[in-house]
């Protein structure tokens, strides 16, 4: 498969462009997406290419198919699940995921239900993605990881990919399911690059985990950014002659507990890495499987590595102390190494 | 009108003897509003959406009465197979699509169907309907404003029974004349009867045509009044009205009017809209009847359209 070098945001984008190209039921949703081209340019060039260079607006100044929005979180995504709910396939973008708790009505008391209340007459293909987690300093409001949240709810699907190739992958796997579908990037992942499948028809399955490095003596088990810093850690343990394997779950829900618990029944030790609050994150649920299912494989207590169970702090070296890096690892390894 | 009200008081008669459980909110008295506007539609083409006083937009969309019922009663034979109940009817294929239970919640979806038909370049109408309480949500008013915003052909119709729940619309909207809340946005917006069903009538194909010829959304407040309690549950109506101003109302129930409009205008006996009565009637009781002969579902059922494609995590 011939590859191309690009960054996360760039293969978030292409994917949708390449999705819009095959699919005229795609388009997209969100605050300052258009003329402004994205808070984290996600969406630059795409209000000229199906705007102004196709003259094709949906009033005069906002295009029908990148269209700009008020700032108001719940009337984007209700607009969304309505227009869903007849077929369209939209793409919302928050502007950070820590906005979309204004819409947790929407998405988790309509979106999430539509399916199910209706016996299946209405589907609700509908993405809403955007970066979650912390960033640079933006302090207490807008540094949230949600996906835990939305990973609770029945009826939606959440991925958390960590690389171009698996963002561009799982949204183009989003874009195409017919269930909405939480899409979770990250302010820091934006600017790495990876080789991305030049395919147009490339996509990932949900509920498959990668192992993003091999290991035989434990299990560091994360998603999204954490996956880098996963990765830090096990370059660190091997120096110690500790081989750690990483797998990298990237679909919470569903989640693929088969790959985790092989890697937990080859290496028996296993830490569990999040960025989210530590407190009732998603990670304590992974965590939970593995000490339900895979009990006798483990020769140590699960190890949980979590975000401080505090408000993001301002100042860099509270919000540095607050998120999780390689040495926070490290000293989880060490408890039950 | 008559068939609804049987209806509805066959709905009220499952949720006494034990076979609807759960929230059960009744249109009666307000049964012009549904039948004016939901008669004036293209039916199976325009999209209707309303909150959780939904059984007369069901019925009135051609929904299979029997369904409608058993879906209150939470049966396989109802329309969600007994996943939604009284507050959650669709009928997808009808162009009804619920049936809601978030006061406002709604709204923004309605005004979304109806993105999605300019967004096509169809000439379909939205019907969004929602109650007087829900006039106040905020989400309502974003919804105004996108669909201003984007010129989408939708009707927002506020049903204004003059109570959200139990408390008086002079005490939930500091500003009593809902149609004015189109105002702030540049939407058209003007207060109607909701009572008598030839006004109604003309009144909403007037708006349907215009929102269809104009395609830009349209604000209206209809004054209604409900003759029972908000939900089945409500059972101390005295905490917020009283008997006399029930009995005040029902001088315009919307039934009697049209029954006093056609006798004194010779255009049916009273004989004849008896018979027409005891027949809907019957036809009510025949519904209830066969629904309530409809099986429960089988626990097997539980995890059937979590997900298009998929099963959740099976299990406690």
């Amino acid at each position: 498969m011939s590859t191309i070098e690009m960054t996360y945001r760039d293969a978030v984008r292409q994917t949708m462009v390449e999705e819009m190209d095959a699919n005229p039921d795609v388009f997209l949703m969100g605050e300052d997406i258009g003329r402004y081209r994205g808070t984290f340019r996600v969406t630059e060039g795409l209000y000229d290419k199906y705007g102004v260079e196709k003259n094709d607006f949906i009033v005069p100044g906002i295009a029908r198919r990148v269209v700009d929005t008020p700032i108001v979180e719940p009337g984007i995504v209700g607009f969304a699940i309505g227009a869903a709910m007849v077929g369209l396939r939209p793409i919302v973008e928050m502007m950070t995921m820590s906005f979309s708790i204004l819409a947790l009505d929407q998405i988790i008391n309509h979106a999430a239900k539509i399916h199910y209340m209706t016996a299946g007459q209405a589907k609700v293909p509908l993405v809403v993605r955007g970066p979650g987690g912390a960033a640079n300093q933006l302090s207490a409001q807008h540094s949230h990881s949600m996906e835990g949240w939305y990973a609770h709810v029945p009826g939606l699907k959440v991925v958390a990919p960590a690389t171009p190739a698996c963002a561009k992958g799982l949204l183009r796997t989003a874009i195409r399911d017919d269930n909405p579908v939480i899409f979770t990037e990250n302010p820091g992942l934006y600017g790495i690059k990876g080789d991305v499948p030049e395919d147009r028809e490339f996509s990932i399955p949900f509920g498959k985990a990668r192992i993003a490095r091999q290991g035989t003596d434990l299990s560091l088990i994360a998603y999204s950014r954490m996956v880098h810093v996963c990765l830090a850690a096990a370059e660190q343990l091997a120096e110690r002659g500790i081989s750690a394997e990483v797998v990298d779950v990237r679909s919470l829900l569903p989640l693929d507990t088969e790959t985790i618990f092989a890697s937990v029944a080859k290496t028996h030790r296993a830490v569990v890495v999040y960025e989210d609050w530590k407190n009732g994150g998603y990670g304590a649920e992974i965590a939970a499987r593995i000490a339900e299912e895979c009990f006798d494989d483990l020769d140590a207590p699960v190890g949980r590595v979590g975000g401080l169970n505090v408000p993001m702090p301002y100042s860099r070296v509270l919000e540095l102390e607050c998120i999780p890096n390689a040495d926070d690892v490290l000293a989880a390894v060490n408890k039950i190494a | 009108m008559l068939f609804i009200r049987h209806f509805e008081r066959f709905s009220e008669r499952a949720y006494r003897q034990g076979k609807a459980g759960g929230y059960l909110h009744v249109y009666i008295g307000m049964e012009a509003l549904a039948v004016g506007w939901l008669t004036q539609i293209r039916q199976g083409y325009d999209y209707v959406i309303t909150a959780y006083r939904d059984h007369a937009h069901a019925l009135l969309l051609g929904s299979d009465p029997v369904a409608c019922m058993a879906e209150i009663m939470g049966r396989r034979g109802g329309l969600s197979r007994g996943k939604g109940g009284s507050m959650h009817l669709y009928d997808i294929p009808k162009g009804f699509f619920g049936g809601w239970g978030i006061v406002g919640g709604h709204t923004p979806l309605g005004a979304g169907l109806a993105f999605a038909s300019k967004y096509r370049g169809e000439d379909r109408v939205t019907l969004n309907f929602l109650g007087d309480g829900a006039a106040n949500a905020g989400v309502f008013f974003e919804s105004l404003n996108m669909a201003a915003l984007y010129d989408v052909p939708c009707i927002f119709i506020i049903e204004n029974n003059e109570f959200a729940m139990g408390t008086r619309l002079e005490y939930h909207a500091a500003d009593t004349e809902l149609h004015k809340r189109g105002y702030p946005f540049g939407m058209k917006h003007e207060r109607l009867d909701g009572m008598d069903l030839l006004q109604v009538r003309q009144d909403a194909k007037r708006i349907i045509d215009w929102v269809r010829e104009n395609q830009k959304p349209y604000l209206v407040e209809i004054m209604t009044y409900r003759f029972v309690g908000h939900g089945a549950a409500d059972n101390d109506q005295t905490l917020y009205r009283t008997k006399d101003e029930v009995e005040s109302a029902r001088q315009r129930d919307p039934i009697a009017l049209l029954m006093d409009y056609l006798t004194s205008n010779n255009l049916m006996t009273r004989e004849k809209i008896e018979a027409i009565d005891a027949e809907t009637e019957a036809e009510a009781e025949r519904v209830y009847e066969e629904a309530d002969a409809s099986p429960h579902p089988d626990p097997s059922e539980v995890y059937d359209d979590v997900y298009s494609d998929m099963t959740p995590e099976v299990g406690h």
